[in-house]
């Protein structure tokens, strides 16, 4: 299958891609592909021009700094699946396949923000920050900002998710999906985390048409039964899993998160 | 058409030519570099008959790349593995365990094959089995591929000499 046809630029650094993307609305930010290439080639998305952000050494690889670890966007799943950073580590080996984990981004995976996406569940319980800047500027946003709806985050036209900001200590967390067999998209995957000071941050991911907090459970605590924490009326139903089975399925895998985080 | 020169060293040797920007890697490999031992399956990512190594030893599906990606980057493919016709040892563990009834996904099991021993040379049956997630296989049933892989790191184990013994 063909793509239709763009011009293709390979950004110099990330003022270089933020200029050649405020010159063209139209423009795409290119970084693993693997959501976009597949997009292009069923010609649900025709941008005319792609600009290839993936390999800037500036949005790459994982650092601390104080109590923070601070991760490039462009940093693959391959590359956090072998890091030491909590919790993303583990949802980074359950993301599609060792090829598709060499190319895919987190940065590009949460820009594109996928209802059935692994990470949103956990950069919610994490309480993580998005840094996102333009060529106006920077701008940190939360995870409970971030994320609006199906495919629609906090990031306005020209703007770029340059990294992502997670605690660099927890003291439990864990991230329990039930995959799709074969796709391996989440159909209900729950990320509970606690905290350093003790708090308790929860949220699911492919159940809804976006990942949300688990407020229910948050509520209760580590002491939390994991029943009926969410209503199938807040839920996605589909020709695979109906809305009550995913409310179901919310129950067990938090139940399950929960039993090995706290 | 937007067409842009492209270089990549393809099992060693450096392919150049100018191609549309949409033009895909796999096709490039197929196409330009006329290796057709990678092959297109799904082309949707899913199947992993196009995946080649890029620079070394990350496996990747060559039908979700543009080639223009590559540009300047090394990519491995499967006639790489036999040279002067003497196989791999995955490639003679396959013909042994009859790891292949029709064949069309060998290429791509075998480079995945070569990227999870690199850095696993002894992997349990489960780790086999993940690290062969992203490729289909529509005959075997899988059971005599991961006895190939098992076969192969056996052999290539045992080719490395026990420096520490002596």
């Amino acid at each position: 299958m063909y793509t239709s046809e763009f011009t293709y630029h390979k950004a110099s650094s990330v003022s270089d891609a933020l200029a050649q993307l405020a010159s063209n609305p139209d423009a795409k930010l290119l970084a693993g592909g693997h959501s976009l290439i597949p997009t292009m080639k069923l010609r649900l998305a025709s941008p005319s021009a792609l600009i290839d952000v993936s390999s800037l050494p500036e949005l790459r690889g994982i650092r601390t700094e104080g109590d923070t670890i601070i991760i490039g966007a462009m940093t693959t799943h391959r590359e956090l699946e072998f890091s030491k950073v909590p919790l993303l580590s583990e949802v980074a080996r359950l993301i599609g396949d060792p090829m598709v984990r060499n190319k895919g981004t987190i940065g590009g995976a949460l820009a594109h923000a996928d209802p059935s996406a692994d990470y949103p569940a956990a950069i919610l319980a994490l309480n993580a920050k998005i840094k996102i800047q333009s060529s106006s500027g920077a701008r940190v946003v939360t995870a409970d900002e971030f994320f609006q709806g199906m495919f629609t985050t906090a990031l306005a036209p020209g703007e770029m998710l340059v990294e992502i900001h997670v605690p660099a200590s927890v003291k439990g967390a864990a991230y329990e999906k039930f995959a799709h067999p074969a796709s391996r998209y989440a159909v209900a995957g729950v990320a509970v985390v606690v905290h350093s000071d003790g708090s308790l941050r929860a949220a699911v991911t492919g159940a809804g048409d976006h990942a949300m907090r688990l407020t229910k459970l948050e509520s209760e605590g580590v002491s939390s039964a994991c029943k009926g924490l969410v209503s199938a009326s807040d839920l996605m139903g589909d020709h695979f899993a109906s809305a009550e089975y995913r409310a179901h399925l919310v129950d067990v895998m938090a139940s399950k998160a929960l039993a090995r985080a706290k | 058409m937007n067409e842009i020169p492209v270089s990549i060293k393809i099992n060693g040797k450096q392919v150049t030519a100018s191609v549309e920007s949409r033009t895909l890697l796999v096709h490039f490999i197929r196409e330009q570099a006329e290796l057709t031992g990678t092959h297109v399956g799904c082309d949707s990512s899913s199947c992993g008959v196009c995946t080649v190594l890029l620079d070394g030893d990350k496996p990747v599906k060559s039908c979700t790349m543009f080639a223009v990606m590559a540009h300047g980057h090394e990519i491995t493919t499967v006639e790489s593995l036999a040279p002067g016709g003497v196989l791999h040892p995955l490639q003679q563990a396959f013909w042994d365990q009859h790891g292949l009834q029709c064949g069309y996904c060998t290429p791509g099991m075998l480079m995945t094959s070569v990227a999870l021993l690199k850095h696993n040379p002894n992997p349990t049956e489960h780790e086999i089995r993940e690290g062969l997630s992203g490729n289909l296989c529509r005959c075997t049933g899988y059971n005599n591929i991961v006895k190939s892989i098992q076969q192969a790191a056996g052999v290539m184990s045992q080719a490395i000499p026990a420096a520490a013994d002596d």
